[in-house]
């Protein structure tokens, strides 16, 4: 029998960006919200100290801040045909653990989506026709347009605290910012951050063949700030150490530096870490949640919190396996195509070009995680995909976001990996090599998928979360067709060496190197029910008085880091809430 | 020699003179100010303010106690004084109070019983406060704060600090200014300002220097010391007037800001301060709190502006400032960074610049300013050695709820290293404080982390 807690209005799933973001706007409306995190406390000081935190041994290749893989994790297989094997160690990409989540460890990038993202199959169908949409894929509208979203995007970015320089405010298109960005409301909340050199080398280059170079758009601070909610961040002094580290600085935007301060002061709100939740409890009728049941790690036993609302807030991954395990859904099944839950889990198809120069030094420990300047002339507005023969696009970046020593010591081709060999090499190339990197949209089919394993369970008998998985000729070709247009640009800079590194048709998804943590679908967006599991809110088609954010609810990946898209979404899910649920609780659609 | 024996000559008399009022002379309560309707009654919400802006909570709330239950520890010079219960319990709080009693307690330091209250308990400046205010404040315990029952330690100081009755004839020296608020301030809000500044904020207590008998050496704006600054506890309260002092050198707002959030451009709310901005000021309006900073800016004639609120913009870009005249050779020493510079300076660029800069401007309500900080400069070097060694904390506030931590370097620095750094930091910038010793930091290193 499980030990009941007292009823709140509502509970909380996971106490990272969503999570706290649906916690301190509902705790305005004077609801008692209790949040529940699997992982531990942590804050600025004192667990990101200096010199401490900078430890890349401890965090950047031993993952310190990372999810373990014995509390949780997933099996993987490229296809139907295969047998998923538990990912034991991670590699491909890196949950986060603890309050604050992924929004403690990441590189800070924060982007909107392109207004054609956001309804990519009416924008395929208008400009060229669905019969360019190759075969399984699942090429889908997001429920939500860019106008509906620009003021969340806006507000989204005012709370994190992002650095940048709009290309278009309201229509207008201003020099030195993204021209082919959707339009904004008003230009960023801070000025963008100071430019390292092999960001100016490539800005020239860019420049010189007619490109329109831009600052990357960093939830990094350029400037002290304050947010909407009187958060606070310091200006960052690139030290580098921004991907899997906590930010002791007050620099990076985090749910620390933008919320979490300000939410533990509402007398209504509470958290309880150690609490994993292991299902969310359905009424008998199946049409309404009655809270969740949890793992108090401290006791050593389950918990049953009642609740109103449910919001699943954690990881995309283990919002889509609870969502599985509870039942918020069919699974999805590629063969037929009926069910929802798992639907669409995509990624990020990225490469890029790296050039070694004798006699230039770039100083590469000067950097940040959002560091660089970009283009976007070749993303998904941009490119013609009748000619080009794929649908996506990419953004391109360079700038130095760390040169730390065990990870980035880029080297030649050819160079010893091991001895004098080796060592000489990096006497003559640290320092000497900069990149430019293309970060590409990842379209949704129905061969990647997520469901429930047959055979692995985790320590709570649960079945581990299935993914299925690999990279599909759509987006290979639109990456091949970045290399080469990367490549003469490259070039157009003389570096003494240049290599590249583009996954080509026919590649393997591997899962053993790191490539990106932007895990997405798997509970995505629909208008009706019978595509997707939630509604534009958020809404479970399933049981209304559920909603579950995050990056789950991608239709297909666009071409940018997810964050920003995740915080718009959030915000204007929680609008949602306040302003049309709570005074009537119902299926908003 | 002569004017020894007359020295010796007055203090027999005063000795004399005052050990007969102690036989003969009752004590008396002082007059209201003001006669008040008995039917008065405070506005709603009144006498909580009052309480915010006397701020009882710093003293009468021991840390993890009930509110207002008393038994905190307050270090005084004679000992330890125990904080009281002024909950309404009737036992072990003042339940049994009249209000005549109470504005006793606040006015003339007596309790109900005749008893003095040790002067930690800053009657000189309540005694300042309006009629309306006390009653309120008394309505408000009266009826509003939940009664606790709680025993607080009793306060044992050693002789002659035991005997109360001494008191009295320190009131007679300290207690020369008539209960009432005598307004000096030319405009509406420094006029609102001096009063709670004088009266419930009670400043002078640490802000004024303390006279040879430990009263306070300036009560009101008519005295020649008020707030010229204090040392508390080891603590520099700086001077809240004179060229130098915070309120001349920062705006109003930035003022009134550090008031409402800890924090501002220039500097953070650390030990005592930071408590009295997180129990009190932060609870204020925000006209209050520019009305303070207004008469404390203008307090010797300097012109005054009034900002309409405390920090409205719903968000807030704030470049970092550069280095000023005083700062710039060491700036550009610092960011030269040759390697012969001294210990301290390359102390300084290892642990401390990615935040305050190689400016010591720091950057605005986050890193405070270094150059020209009262803290770093002040004759007590105490907090900032503690601050080097183990961090400090900036509660968080209404409009500012982030706690602004930074972190100790302890482990990190040996009393050497701290001191060279310590010393640097009161030499840079045009800074121009005496150096810092290991064994300076020895000793706080020894005291461990309590402030």
């Amino acid at each position: 029998m499980a030990r009941q807690e007292k009823k709140k209005d509502v509970v909380i799933v996971g106490l990272g960006w969503t999570g706290s973001i649906a916690g301190i706007e509902l705790c305005r409306e004077g609801l008692e919200i209790v949040a529940l995190e699997r992982g531990h406390d942590q804050s600025t000081v004192p667990n990101f100290e200096y010199p401490q935190q900078i430890d890349e041994l401890k965090y950047g290749v031993r993952l310190k801040m990372m999810q373990k893989p014995s509390q949780q994790t997933v099996t993987v297989r490229r296809n139907d045909g295969e047998t998923a094997l538990p990912y034991r160690s991670l590699g491909s990409f890196l949950p986060g653990n603890g309050v604050g989540g992924a929004g403690t460890h990441w590189n800070g990038l924060n982007w909107r989506p392109q207004p054609e993202e956001l309804r990519l199959r009416s924008y395929v169908a208008e400009n060229w026709g669905e019969e360019i949409i190759p075969e399984g894929m699942n090429l889908g509208d997001y429920p939500v347009s860019y106008d509906e979203m620009e003021p969340f995007f806006t507000h989204f970015e005012k709370v994190a605290g992002i650095s940048g320089k709009a290309g278009n405010v309201n229509g207008e298109i201003r020099e030195g910012g993204n021209p082919f960005e959707g339009w904004r409301s008003e230009d960023y909340p801070m000025p963008p951050t100071a430019t390292t050199y092999d960001s100016s080398k490539f800005q020239e280059a860019c420049l010189a063949a007619g490109y329109h170079p831009f600052p990357a758009p960093a939830g990094i601070a350029s400037t002290a700030y304050t947010n909407p909610y009187g958060m606070q961040m310091g200006p960052c002094n690139f030290c580098g150490f921004c991907e899997r580290y906590g930010c002791y600085q007050y620099s990076k935007s985090s749910p620390q530096t933008a919320i979490l301060d300000a939410l533990k002061m509402q007398p209504n709100f509470s958290y309880r870490t150690e609490s994993e939740v292991l299902r969310v409890e359905l009424a008998e009728d199946g049409k309404t949640a009655t809270g969740v049941t949890y793992w108090d790690h401290k006791a050593g036993e389950e918990v049953f919190q009642p609740a109103d609302i449910v919001i699943l807030s954690s990881y995309q991954l283990n919002n889509v396996h609870l969502m599985l395990l509870s039942g918020l859904g069919e699974a999805y099944n590629p063969l037929t195509g009926m069910g929802t839950l798992g639907k669409n889990y995509a990624y990020q198809m990225n490469g890029g070009v790296s050039m070694f120069f004798k006699d230039e030094n770039f100083n590469p420990f000067v950097g940040h995680g959002a560091n660089g300047m970009c283009i976007d002339d070749f993303s998904v507005n941009q490119n013609d995909f009748g000619a080009l023969g794929f649908i996506g696009g990419s953004y391109w970046r360079s700038g130095t976001f760390n040169g730390q020593p065990i990870r980035n010591m880029p080297l030649p081709k050819g160079t010893a990996s091991w001895g004098a060999g080796w060592k000489e090499g990096i006497g003559e190339w640290y320092g000497h090599a900069m990149s430019i990197g293309s970060h590409g949209s990842h379209m949704s089919y129905a061969n990647n998928h997520l469901d429930l394993d047959p055979t692995y369970k985790d320590k709570h008998g649960r079945p581990l979360m299935r993914m299925t998985f690999n990279w599909q000729d759509n987006d290979l070709r639109m990456n091949q067709y970045m290399k080469s247009q990367m490549e003469p640009l490259a070039a157009s800079m003389n570096p003494d060496v240049m290599q590249s590194g583009f996954k080509g048709i026919g590649a393997q998804y591997d899962v053993r190197p790191y490539q990106t943590t932007h895990n997405t679908g798997g509970h995505i967006m629909s208008a009706n029910p019978t595509e997707g599991a939630v509604n534009k809110f958020s809404q479970t088609w399933k049981a209304h008085n559920v909603f579950a954010m995050g990056a789950g609810n991608f239709v297909q990946n666009t071409q940018y880091n997810p964050t920003g898209l995740v915080g718009g979404l959030a915000y204007h899910t929680v609008h949602a809430i306040r302003t049309q649920y709570l005074s009537n609780p119902r299926p908003l659609v | 020699m002569k004017t020894f024996l007359r020295i010796i000559a007055g203090l027999a008399v005063l000795g004399v003179v005052a050990l007969l009022a102690f036989i003969f002379v009752p004590v008396q309560r002082s007059a209201p100010a003001t006669d008040l309707a008995a039917d008065w009654q405070p506005e709603p919400g009144q006498g909580e303010y009052v309480m915010h802006a006397s701020d009882c909570v710093a003293c009468h709330t021991a840390d993890g106690g009930e509110n207002m239950a008393g038994g905190r520890a307050i270090a005084s010079p004679m000992g330890t004084i125990w904080s009281t219960n002024i909950t309404p319990d009737k036992d072990t709080g003042i339940g049994n109070w009249s209000y005549a009693d109470f504005r006793g307690a606040m006015v003339d330091g007596v309790t109900p019983n005749g008893t003095h209250l040790y002067p930690a308990m800053p009657y000189e400046n309540y005694r300042l406060m309006s009629e309306e205010d006390l009653r309120a404040l008394y309505d408000y315990i009266m009826t509003e704060v939940p009664a606790v029952s709680n025993k607080v330690e009793e306060t044992k100081l050693s002789f002659p600090f035991n005997l109360r009755f001494g008191i009295r004839a320190w009131n007679w020296l300290a207690l020369t200014h008539e209960p009432g608020f005598t307004p000096t301030s030319s405009t509406e809000a420094e006029t609102r300002g001096q009063y709670l500044v004088e009266g419930p904020g009670h400043c002078a207590a640490c802000h004024s220097p303390r006279t040879a008998f430990m009263s306070q050496d300036g009560i009101t704006a008519s005295d020649e010391n008020f707030l010229t600054g204090g040392v508390i506890d080891g603590w520099n309260a700086p001077a809240l007037r004179g060229a130098d002092s915070a309120p001349q050198q920062w705006s109003t707002e930035e003022l009134a800001l550090y008031l409402a959030t800890g924090r501002n451009a220039h500097s953070a709310a650390n030990g005592e301060m930071g408590l009295v901005v997180e129990h009190s000021l932060q609870h204020l309006t925000d006209e209050d709190n520019i009305a303070m900073a207004a008469f404390l800016k203008g307090i010797d004639g300097a012109d005054v502006d009034l900002p309409d609120t405390i920090a409205a913009a719903d968000h807030r870009s704030m470049a970092p400032a550069p280095a000023d005249a005083a700062g710039e050779a060491t700036a550009k020493m610092l960011t030269e960074a040759s390697p012969d510079i001294s210990l301290g300076a390359r102390l300084y660029l290892d642990n401390c610049s990615a935040c305050h800069f190689v400016t010591g401007k720091g950057a605005p309500e986050i890193f405070p300013e270094l150059a020209h900080n009262a803290l770093v400069t002040g004759s007590e070097t105490k907090p900032l050695v503690s601050i080097i060694l183990n961090g400090a904390e900036v509660p968080g506030t209404a409009k500012r709820p982030m706690t602004l931590r930074m972190q100790g370097y302890a482990n990190r620095l040996s009393d050497d290293e701290v001191a060279e750094l310590a010393s640097f930091l009161r030499s840079a910038w045009g800074n121009d404080a005496s150096a810092v010793t290991a064994a300076d930091v020895a000793a706080v290193r020894a005291a461990g982390a309590s402030h």
